[in-house]
């Protein structure tokens, strides 16, 4: 299968998931009003369904998704490893704090840009950390725990923030939004956040040429030609970005990022550069679905994504880290 | 005009002194061996031959340009170099990584190569002996089976240096005298070779030039038999050749 036949295949997956989440939902449209409804026509009820609520809704899971799996894939391109991954290596926690903070001091009311701009700096910061580390020849499980320790320590920040939170209103939107959910969605959240992942894409596109030398290590990679602090300094700085308004727009979702590119890596003769965009769409398509289970779910009270996330990545986590044990440094 | 060269280079590495005012060039077309005890500095000299490591006075030339002057992807056409830790993250396949010798050109994948490109890879392949293992995954491989591969990616560069750290390392008898086989011609054709060598009989018998590395220092730079003198022997690397071959302990 080449690189383009695999790309068009996983998009038309992730369009199917997306359909699929149009199509249901708590309200029983009939199938023809629903697709009524996302062209304009029809009546006004369902028009409002399918294009206010299901439409963006199901966007902002399928493009949170695609976030962190680009950024998973970055990340492991760059640390070298299977097992990096935004939530395992506290980017997005400290993405987290940074939005907690902005919401926390006021700065979400002064601008709407805030929450995202202060996430993807936080992002910055820590995939900034964990590169330097990387830099320093740091072993595997080291780099992993130091992102432990990153993941801990702006979680306790956060949970620092929320215990001192001035109202329970404040409370109970920091916790709402901290467990991870694309629920009540607009477009406006979506376009607030568009710019930075356009953004984060294009950085990433540069630097995948430089993950694929980097397979041999940065010696190696250098005496190869490649410009590796640039390389470096272009995939953090995507991933900040691709996690950040991942994390502004929908709260913490772990282990996406880690799950989708495992499942695809053998699909791309396990090369770095030709991981990352498959690794979107695949995340992106495996989060839209996970939403969509949710959203069927028989429960009275809807189960929180990032919660379902949490309830399937985490055991996936291990197998991978089970079964990658020999891979080493 | 040298292809590759060390002028009074000294590097520092933790705070002690790994080359100490090193010099030596290497022209077009010689097949140089840096031999020396362990912790002499042969992959240091190497290293900072290709600007890896910042040196703390002197210089290093590629191509009669200092090689800090250089962009990457200059350096990367200049210089190839097969590193004595030969691992991969991941586990590309064998025409994967033989296509990376060609990053200086085009970063992409064996398949997507120009024709030219790939053709060169599928060359560099076949001189490494590891033609047959061209769409193999890197993870499927014997020990050996990876050295050549890590050799077709050096060689697939086709840059007029070619710096190897223990080319015949993890090789059996035969293929590692084909590794050599395989350097000594990339010399006859021009390029110039320089290889750390630990095995003295295999320096001797193919390089045309030996440097011993002593503490940072070298301690003798010259044709094998010259270099390699009974006095050296017993010197640097406190050992005596023995009459029906190998060496012992001083």
């Amino acid at each position: 299968m080449t690189r383009l036949q695999l790309n068009a295949m996983l998009a038309l997956a992730g369009l199917a998931a997306i359909l699929a989440g149009i199509m249901a939902g708590s309200a029983p449209l009939s199938f023809a009003d629903t697709l009524s409804g996302l062209l304009g026509a029809g009546p006004e009820g369902a028009r409002l369904i399918v294009q206010e609520i299901r439409l963006p809704r199901v966007l902002a899971a399928f493009v949170t998704g695609a976030a962190l799996g680009a950024s998973g894939a970055l990340l492991q391109g760059l640390l070298r490893n299977p097992l990096a991954d935004p939530g395992v290596l506290g980017v997005s926690a400290m993405a987290a704090l940074g939005a907690v903070i902005a919401i926390w001091f006021g700065l979400a009311a002064l601008s709407a840009f805030a929450v995202p701009l202060m996430a993807i700096a936080f992002a910055a910061l820590a995939a900034g950390m964990l590169a330097g580390l990387a830099a320093a020849r740091l072993s595997v499980v080291q780099l992993i725990l130091a992102g432990v320790g990153i993941s801990s320590f702006a979680g306790a920040l956060s949970a620092l923030a929320m215990n001192l939170a001035p109202t329970p209103f404040t409370l109970s939107d920091l916790v709402n939004w901290l467990m991870g959910s694309v629920a009540n969605r607009s477009f406006s959240d979506l376009a607030l956040a568009a710019p930075f992942w356009i953004a984060g894409a294009g950085l990433a596109a540069l630097a995948l040429p430089g993950l694929r030398a980097l397979t041999l290590g940065e010696d190696t990679a250098m005496s190869l030609g490649a410009d590796i602090s640039r390389t470096r300094l272009l995939a953090i700085l995507a991933s900040a970005l691709l996690t950040g308004s991942a994390v502004a727009v929908a709260g913490m979702i772990g282990f996406v990022g880690i799950v989708a590119p495992h499942l695809v890596r053998p699909m791309v003769r396990h090369d770095p550069g030709d991981l990352v965009l498959p690794s979107a769409l695949a995340a992106g398509t495996i989060l839209a679905l996970a939403d969509l289970a949710i959203r069927l779910a028989p429960f009275t009270q809807e189960l929180k994504l990032g919660v379902a996330a949490a309830l399937v990545g985490a055991p996936a986590f291990i197998w991978i880290a089970a079964r990658s044990a020999s891979i080493g440094r | 005009m040298s292809a590759a060269a060390l002028i009074s280079a000294s590097v520092v590495l933790a705070g002690r002194p790994a080359l100490d005012a090193v010099s030596f060039s290497v022209a077009p077309g010689a097949f140089v061996a840096l031999t020396g005890p362990n912790g002499a500095g042969k992959s240091t000299a190497i290293r900072a031959l290709l600007g890896l490591v910042p040196l703390s006075a002197g210089q290093a030339l590629l191509g009669g340009d200092p090689v800090g002057a250089l962009s990457p992807s200059q350096r990367g056409r200049r210089a190839a170099w097969l590193a004595q830790d030969r691992s991969s993250a991941w586990a590309i396949r064998v025409k994967d990584l033989a296509a990376l010798g060609r990053f200086a050109w085009s970063g992409a994948p064996y398949e997507r190569l120009a024709d030219a490109d790939r053709t060169i890879v599928d060359e560099a392949l076949a001189r490494a002996g590891a033609a047959g293992l061209a769409d193999r995954p890197l993870g499927a491989l014997s020990g050996g089976e990876q050295a050549r591969a890590h050799l077709a990616r050096a060689l697939a560069a086709r840059a007029p240096v070619l710096a190897v750290d223990e080319p015949a390392a993890a090789l059996d008898l035969r293929h590692q005298h084909e590794a050599m086989a395989v350097l000594r011609a990339e010399a006859d054709s021009g390029v110039a070779v320089i290889a750390a060598l630990h095995d003295l009989g295999a320096a001797a018998r193919w390089a045309d030039r030996v440097i011993v590395l002593d503490q940072g220092r070298v301690a003798a730079d010259a044709a094998p038999q010259t270099a390699l003198s009974a006095d050296l022997l017993a010197r640097v690397f406190g050992v005596r050749r023995r009459a029906e071959g190998g060496y012992d302990p001083v």
